[in-house]
């Protein structure tokens, strides 16, 4: 019984610390995105808001939960409301699967750094990646609006699209580390981790989750140039925040997931390893911005193309082949 | 049929393009930023920028501006309004002067228009108000106590001016010519 309620807390504990942490680090992202973007193209960024803009998230989120909740003519309301709840969640529920850390120990009982540790957390993390896509779908089809529509079906028909090359990409992780465990993938990583020993498979896997972030060479459900806003064209207030930080979540989830899969996780000489987990998700983040910054927006038969013509391919090509040096070293 | 080895030639120099991006915003991201904060930090505006217009005085602190109405009729929105009169002295002025800076759309045709260097614009462009009536600006409000971008011009030096005494004259006139030095 206390046993029970010594779990229940260490669960609750390890909950809260994920999602506060999260959120902090969702908001503070926004931040550091736009200060990024701004010295790339040599201006400041936001440095209003305390010093040098400390207080930009604290403002943002003022703003938002101050503004007008618009509800378009026409558009299904139940839907409407629902859909920015299920992007924000999605993004959310994957981060509980994520090892941050090795197990702790704690009275001699073993704690692992990981808010549930599921045996099939990979499958998990792409289940709930693909659940995502919903949220952007519903939320576009349920505002009555053309642009909103259009950025759907482009979201929805690019997140499906970019699943496959992201889900074989990790077919050869899972043979390499033999789980589907995310834990036991980062301990398979101790000596050596997988980017270096897959390197194909981490280039898919990260432009894969670039298209599935919906983040700058992929944005087309978001183009403003032709959509305005794309999918969350309708939004605003609470709504629009909701989007928006799931959208960031996602971001961090992603470069978690980066992180576990192919960069050894918490592995690291010298430093502890929730810094060393830490380090490498910002620096993937970093990379996801610094693409932001750099490449302009692919057309959509080229998204397609790559999708299609050179990813899943390339992907399938990479696991045959992982198979078969694995079946010849065994 | 160009072959797989065009291919993967084609392929990477494509994939320098793309990391030569990378590298070009990696170094843009440590260079110093060249925003100017504009309410504490301003940079000098050029001379000739087209904001506030002002009515200029000669060097000898006199009103250069006759009422002669062609900025009044250069004005593309009549924003420049006027009455002119003459003063004992027989020298023109204006009675009084208004421009609307509500109108205003800073074209600077007065500016070319006015034969006697008289109204000019000035950089000072901050003239943002609530009130509209606050923009509207009279001949007192327009005055300033030099000669602007011209300091030494003085228009009657060259135009000439009746004196009390008969005929003046004005800067680099010829003396009259004795048309009969002309005979042979």
């Amino acid at each position: 019984m206390t046993g029970d309620l010594i779990g229940l807390g260490v669960l609750l504990a390890k909950l809260g610390f994920v999602l506060v942490g999260l959120l902090l680090i969702a908001a503070y992202l926004v931040l550091a995105e736009r200060k990024l973007l701004g010295r790339m193209q040599i201006r400041l960024g936001p440095n209003r808001a305390g010093w040098h803009g400390a207080l930009q998230p604290i403002a943002d989120v003022i703003k938002m939960v101050t503004k007008e909740d618009v509800r378009p003519r026409g558009a299904d309301l139940l839907l409407f409301w629902f859909a920015p709840a299920v992007t924000a969640l999605t993004a959310l529920l994957i981060a509980a699967v994520v090892p941050f850390g090795p197990d702790l120990h704690f009275l001699g009982h073993p704690i692992p750094l990981m808010v549930v540790d599921i045996n099939v957390g990979l499958l998990y993390a792409l289940g709930l990646s693909s659940l995502g896509v919903y949220g952007v779908a519903l939320g576009g089809w349920a505002s009555n609006s053309k642009y909103s529509l259009l950025g759907a079906v482009r979201a929805a028909a690019q997140m499906i699209s970019y699943e496959l090359p992201l889900a074989l990409s990790l077919a050869p992780v899972v043979m390499l580390a033999g789980s589907f465990n995310l834990r036991e993938i980062v301990e398979a990583q101790a000596g050596l981790p997988f980017a270096i020993v897959n390197p194909v498979a981490f280039v898919i896997f990260i432009i894969a989750a670039f298209a599935e972030a919906k983040r700058m060479p992929f944005d087309l459900p978001e183009a403003e140039n032709e959509l305005m806003a794309g999918y969350h064209t309708e939004y605003s207030g609470l709504r629009f925040g909701l989007y928006f930080l799931g959208e960031y979540v996602n971001m961090i989830v992603l470069g978690a997931l980066v992180t576990v899969f192919f960069l050894g996780g918490w592995h690291g000489p010298l430093l502890p390893p929730l810094v060393w987990f830490m380090g490498k998700v910002l620096a993937v983040v970093f990379v996801m911005i610094w693409a932001r910054g750099t490449l302009p927006r692919l057309r959509w038969d080229q998204l397609m193309h790559l999708c299609w013509k050179v990813l899943t391919p390339l992907a399938l090509v990479n696991l045959v082949v992982t198979a078969g040096i694995m079946v010849l070293a065994s | 049929m160009p072959g797989l080895g065009h291919d993967i030639a084609e392929g990477l120099r494509q994939a320098l393009g793309l990391f030569q991006g990378f590298a070009m915003t990696l170094r843009h991201l440590f260079r110093r930023p060249i925003t100017i904060q504009y309410p504490e930090e301003r940079r000098v505006l050029p001379e000739r920028s087209r904001a506030r217009i002002v009515l200029t005085r000669d060097p000898e602190g006199e009103e250069r501006c006759v009422a002669c109405y062609l900025c009044s009729a250069a004005c593309p929105v009549d924003c420049i309004s006027m009455q002119s009169e003459e003063r004992p002295d027989g020298r023109r002025r204006a009675a009084w002067f208004r421009i609307n800076f509500a109108r205003c759309i800073y074209c600077g045709f007065c500016e070319e228009a006015c034969p006697t260097l008289a109204i000019q614009l000035t950089s000072d462009f901050e003239m943002a108000s609530y009130d509209w009536l606050s923009l509207v600006a009279e001949k007192e409000d327009l005055l300033i106590d030099h000669g602007g971008k011209h300091p030494d011009y003085n228009f009657y030096q060259h135009a000439g001016t009746d004196q009390a005494g008969g005929k003046g004259g004005h800067e680099g006139e010829y003396d009259p010519v004795d048309p009969l030095s002309n005979l042979p």
